[in-house]
């Protein structure tokens, strides 16, 4: 009944949006369970609202175009024809990009980003309900979870710098998870394990096994990504599941999250059966708050979804070194996403200006510069909201064609691993190699390591040592464990001299721990978590940094202060180390034996104890003592 | 500040009360050298004062001339000779095991330390306190923090602090042990005078000449016990509690009531389990004062009054100054929270360890209570038991608090084995004396053996390391009980006599029932 009588109002709001709407172009129209109830209790705001909204979405369109004209500056080399609709922009936007860059090594590498943004304010008291591009689950998440930034990735196979340079993001293997709440949180560690529990669900990973055991609150590494300079660590947790197997089943709700799902745009090429046959696969959401103009005015909520993918095209290729996006991925692309805004592949052809390393069918004449990671780039460009980029056949199926094989990758700046030294089960010694590959400048850089309890750290055995001396950190953080319920972390703040390797080693002792505190395969061993390495590095080329500036998504993840050097976050290995064991398959006899022991000492002393020491007599023979019975029941005296 | 010389007057309520009022430090290790020399003493506290008054926070209690001391030097000279010597010798050999190569192995075995005693521990604490992270908040740490506060100071001595706590358990141990000889032929003296013995006892009678190197024996079967130098050369801060207890031991057999109830307390202090002495404490102080064990009588229980005043006041202004050191009770659960509920299951030579990886999860808590009443119960019927012995029964407690402690090390048992030359005149009715010593010095052996094994060859596992541990604890066990039996016997011969006869005059052999 209540639905009939909301119906009129209902259709005369749906009628007076729509009208609106039609001017904007847009696709689509739902309205949401709570407008009903505002459009019932005063339609006349309700339509005022609607009017205000579309007033403000053109002011933003406005703005956008100023942004675009900085973009085709930077892309000024080719005349780009650019013939966008005037739409007024609705105020959530979605971008989806995908980089290619060939590596020195004859893989390929592959990063995809989805980004999302939307302005609206997740905080206020009004629940936002009203989910066109945003992922409803995700949104809800930030609301139910006052969370500040979000930034979760799931990690197979380990990132070869020395071989494949820096990564557009970084991420350790397994899983990780690092939170910013907003400070209106009361109890952070109920909700950071109310939120695991919820992103477990969500991404059908095993986040549930974030607990306090493997959950630290980094004092300076993990500072905040967009805007809000909130610094109080506490609203900071930081975990990661070193052993966490991504699989299909975590790519799947991945790719839901995206508005085209995987049905058109870049995300078709997003096949599993290709995806996971790689040497490297990483899949990243990440949600931030960020400056939507360069006053910092309006604020929106970004929602940026990455998969990084390393196929290793050269040795599997048939010994060919070609590769193709349907080689890669089994597909090729054939429409962008109607939903985005913009759709552009790159292709990083920085090291081959003149055609010499390798061949690019189809040709673009489209080129783009960009800054990232200190190092200015060229990338041809590929825009599949233009028709004329599948060419006459319908499809796009970019190929390279390797031409030679040589070719000097720039060595990363700044590069670290780590292992573990010694022998036996008893003890043992995490060494971390930080090497600064810079010719002339030294850089200052802050490692996190986040080691578990059952290796007991022992912080007074830390080295630093660079070239043969002692290279005392400027900052320590240090929080011992607590047996069962923190691990230990350490943060530190390194100076790494120009050129060098920079060693640091601690001593650890290995815990004996309960039987049931191990893994059903415990002599597979205990791994532990990458070290985190972030660093400012000296660029050679000046910074951009405007963070509002249009530019490639793949170049503006991380916010850059200065001109002169640009953030670095480089992970470690994990480490696998093992453990001594207890025989799983006699608990029964050790509690046993063990009793037997303590009752032989209780038993021994109560003899003692209790008894007197008497003169042994005879005992009497069976006979007699029989008779003495039958006589004490007859009452007689005995024998 | 001013040093306070208070002759020790047997009114203690009154000398409490007094010391209440007093800014002093206490420096633990000066007792020995007090007991030494009594010209030192004057001159030596005032320096400590001094120093206490830079470095102490808080204020605490001095004693100067508690100590009564015997009556000629000369005599003193005569005797310590050989002690001198087997000091010289001891410290020779501690300082030579330091220099080698030998000493870091040592460190590291598990048998030597444990998570509470262990150096390495020690070092990290003071490393987190430079760092400015409370030692307590992590779980590495877990020494009381009168240690961290001793070490603050000489941590770069600590080598010679050992070495020095050795010396002065034994020192202590001698001199206790020679009071109590004294005290054993003077009592056997009188029963002999009394006609209390049978006749056929003669055999059993102590001479004066067997009993004379008797405290010397038990100073060497500390300073030379292998268990006691490796312990030493880990730097095992399981000395320190052994020079504590063997504080209390001698200023118990001297008869010092005040003394006795704070090196109790200061042994209590650094692990739990010392409690169990308050019992043969007070048993032997009411003997050497005359007062009877008897509940109905009025002086008893004034006596006891007296002594747990004394014993729980110096505790509770141990443990004040505890916090004030710290400005926290975070010491609390990680020094006495960690040795009552065992939450370190790292290998040693106890019952706990393998027993608590593989226990049931929910039956933890109640084998946890079971193992750690264990611990304690003993004390009440080896009370009553021995009552009139409470030397002997204060060895039973050592061993029985070594053998069945959460985290023993071979530093404890050293403790107690130090004894068992006062009680050479019982090997006559000891019954498995080959067999014991054999199994332990077997199990000695086949620690690090099955150890390595386990650990770096991984062609044993846990449970071979296990079962050294048991038949080690075992060993003890027979060893404890064997002498408990050769004391009671002895005692039922001198009553009865030592040659039994049946009913029938043949010859009887003693049982128990």
């Amino acid at each position: 009944m209540a639905a009939h009588r909301c119906c009129f109002p209902v259709w005369l709001f749906i009628l007076c949006s729509f009208s609106l709407f039609i001017i904007a172009g847009s696709q689509e129209t739902t309205v949401a369970p709570e407008q009903h109830a505002s459009v019932l209790d005063n339609p006349q705001t309700a339509a005022e609202t609607a009017e205000q909204t579309a007033g403000e979405s053109g002011g933003v369109e406005e703005r956008r175009w100023e942004g675009t004209e900085v973009r085709d500056a930077a892309a000024q080399k080719q005349a780009e024809p650019a013939v966008l609709q005037p739409t007024p922009q609705p105020k959530d936007d979605f971008q989806e990009e995908l980089v290619v860059r060939p590596l020195h090594s004859g893989d390929i590498y592959a990063s995809f980003q989805f980004r999302t943004l939307w302005e609206t304010d997740f905080m206020r008291g009004n629940k936002v309900s009203h989910y066109r591009l945003f992922p409803k689950s995700l949104g809800q998440v930030i609301s139910k979870f006052s969370v500040r930034e979000l930034h979760i990735s799931f990690t197979q196979g380990y990132w070869r710098t020395m071989q494949w340079g820096q990564p557009y993001l970084p991420s350790p293997p397994g899983a990780e998870l690092w939170v910013w709440f907003q400070d209106s949180v009361t109890d952070v560690d109920a909700t950071w394990k109310e939120l695991t529990n919820v992103l477990s669900g969500i991404f059908c990973a095993s986040l549930n096994f974030i607990d306090s055991t493997n959950t630290v609150q980094p004092s300076a590494s993990f500072k905040p990504l967009g805007i809000g300079n909130v610094t109080d660590h506490r609203f900071l947790r930081y975990a990661t599941l070193p052993r966490e197997i991504v699989c299909t089943e975590n790519l799947t709700p991945w790719k839901k999250l995206l508005p085209c799902g995987s049905k058109a745009g870049l995300a078709v090429l997003l096949k599993s059966e290709k995806l996971f046959h790689s040497s490297f696969h990483s899949q990243a959401v990440h949600i931030r708050p960020v400056c939507q103009d360069w006053q910092c005015k309006t604020t929106s909520w970004e929602l940026r979804q990455t998969l990084n993918v390393v196929f290793d095209l050269h040795n599997s290729g048939q010994g060919k070194r070609e590769w193709s996006l349907f080689k890669m991925f089994s597909r090729t692309l054939t429409e962008a996403c109607p939903l985005a805004s913009s759709s552009k592949i790159y292709i990083d052809i920085t090291d081959n200006p003149e055609g010499e390393q390798f061949e690019l069918s189809p040709a673009t004449s489209l080129l783009s510069q960009a800054m990232v990671l200190g190092d200015r780039r060229t990338f041809s460009v590929y825009d599949l909201t233009q028709q004329d980029t599948f060419g006459s056949v319908r499809s796009l199926n970019l190929l390279i064609r390797w031409k030679s094989t040589e070719g000097d990758m720039l060595r990363p700046l700044l590069h670290a691993e780590r292992y573990v030294a010694g022998y036996g089960l008893q003890t043992g010694e995490i060494h971390t190699l930080m090497y600064n590959h810079h010719p002339y400048r030294s850089f200052p850089v802050l490692l996190l390591d986040s080691v578990p309890w059952y290796l007991r750290l022992y912080i007074h055995t830390l080295t630093v040592t660079s070239k043969g001396k002692d290279n005392k950190p400027s900052y320590i953080h240090y929080q011992p464990s607590k047996d069962r319920v923190r691990p230990h972390l350490l943060e530190m703040l390194v100076q790494l001299p120009p050129n060098s390797v920079t060693e640091v080693t601690v001593q650890f002792e290995r815990a004996l721990l309960k039987w049931t505190e191990y893994t059903p395969d415990p002599n597979h061993g205990f791994y532990v978590g990458s070290s985190v390495i972030s660093s400012l590095v000296p660029s050679t080329v000046a910074m951009d940094t405007n963070s509002t500036r249009e530019r490639p998504l793949f170049s503006s993840f991380f916010p850059c202060k200065e001109e002169s050097s640009y953030f670095v976050r480089v992970y470690t290995e994990p480490l696998l180390v093992n453990l001594p064991t207890p025989d799983f398959s006699m608990p029964y006899n050790v509690i046993c034996l063990t009793c037997t022991v303590v009752a032989v000492g209780y038993g021994s002393l109560y003899n003692l104890l209790t008894r007197s020491f008497q003169i042994e007599e005879p005992s009497p023979g069976l006979a007699k003592r029989i008779a003495n019975v039958i006589r004490k029941m007859r009452g007689v005296p005995p024998l | 500040m001013e040093l306070l010389k208070i002759a020790f007057c047997r009114n203690l309520f009154k000398f409490l009360c007094f010391c209440r009022g007093l800014h002093s430090g206490v420096v633990v290790s000066t007792f020995a050298l007090q007991l030494e020399n009594p010209w030192f003493t004057s001159r030596l506290s005032r320096d400590l004062s001094a120093w206490s008054l830079h470095v102490l926070p808080v204020h605490a209690w001095v004693f100067s001339r508690v100590l009564r001391l015997p009556p000629t030097v000369q005599k003193y000279a005569e005797m310590a000779a050989p002690l001198t010597l087997l000091l010289v010798l001891a410290v020779t050999i501690r300082a030579a095991l330091f220099r080698s190569s030998l000493a870091e192995l040592i460190a590291e075995r598990v048998e030597v330390v444990s998570p509470i005693t262990a150096w390495k521990r020690v070092v990290e604490g003071l490393a987190l306190l430079d760092l400015g992270v409370s030692p307590y908040s992590g779980d590495v740490f877990h020494e009381t923090p009168l240690i961290i506060y001793l070490f603050h100071f000489v941590v770069d001595y600590a080598e010679i602090t050992f070495m020095l706590a050795d010396v002065i358990t034994a020192v202590a141990l001698y001199m206790a042990v020679k009071d109590y000889n004294k005290q054993v032929f003077r009592k056997q003296k009188f029963a002999l005078e009394a006609d209390r013995y049978p006749l056929d006892c003669l055999e059993l009678i102590r001479s004066p000449k067997e009993m004379y190197y008797i405290p010397l024996k038990v100073a060497m079967f500390y300073l030379l016990n292998p268990f006691t130098i490796l312990s030493c050369v880990a730097k095992s801060t399981c000395g320190l509690n052994n020079a504590v207890v063997a504080l209390f031991i001698f200023s118990t057999i001297k008869g010092n009531t005040l003394l006795s109830a704070i090196f109790l307390c200061l042994a209590t202090y650094q692990s739990i389990y010392p409690l169990t002495l308050c019992a043969p404490a007070m048993l032997y102080l009411m003997q050497r004062q005359y007062i009877p064990v008897n509940f109905r009588r009025a002086s008893f229980w004034w006596f006891i009054a007296q002594y747990l005043f004394m014993y729980l006041g110096s505790l509770f202004v141990l443990i004040c100054l505890s916090f004030f050191l710290l400005g926290s009770w975070d010491y609390m659960p990680s020094v006495y929270g960690f040795i009552l509920s065992v939450p370190d299951l790292t290998p040693n030579i106890g019952l706990f360890w393998y027993f608590f990886a593989e226990m049931f999860e929910h039956f933890r808590l109640f084998f946890l209570c079971v193992f750690q009443i264990n611990v304690f119960f003993y004390t009440i019927p080896l009370s009553v038991k021995l009552k009139e012995h409470p030397v002997f029964l204060i060895f039973m407690q050592l061993a029985v608090i070594s053998i069945f402690k959460s985290y023993p090390t071979v530093g404890d048992i050293a403790l107690y084995m130090a004894f068992l030359p006062v009680w050479s005149h019982l090997y006559r009715f000891l019954r498995n004396t080959f067999l014991v010593s054999c199994v332990l010095l077997a199990c000695s052996t086949l620690f690090p053996v099955l150890w390595h094994l386990w650990i770096y060859a991984g062609s044993a596992n846990s449970n071979f390391y296990y079962a050294i541990t048991l038949l080690f604890n075992v060993a003890q066990i027979l060893l404890v009980s064997d002498y408990f039996y050769a004391f009671l016997r002895r005692e039922h011969h001198l009553t009865y006599g030592l040659y039994l006869k049946r009913k029938d005059g043949s010859e009887a052999t003693l049982v128990l029932k």
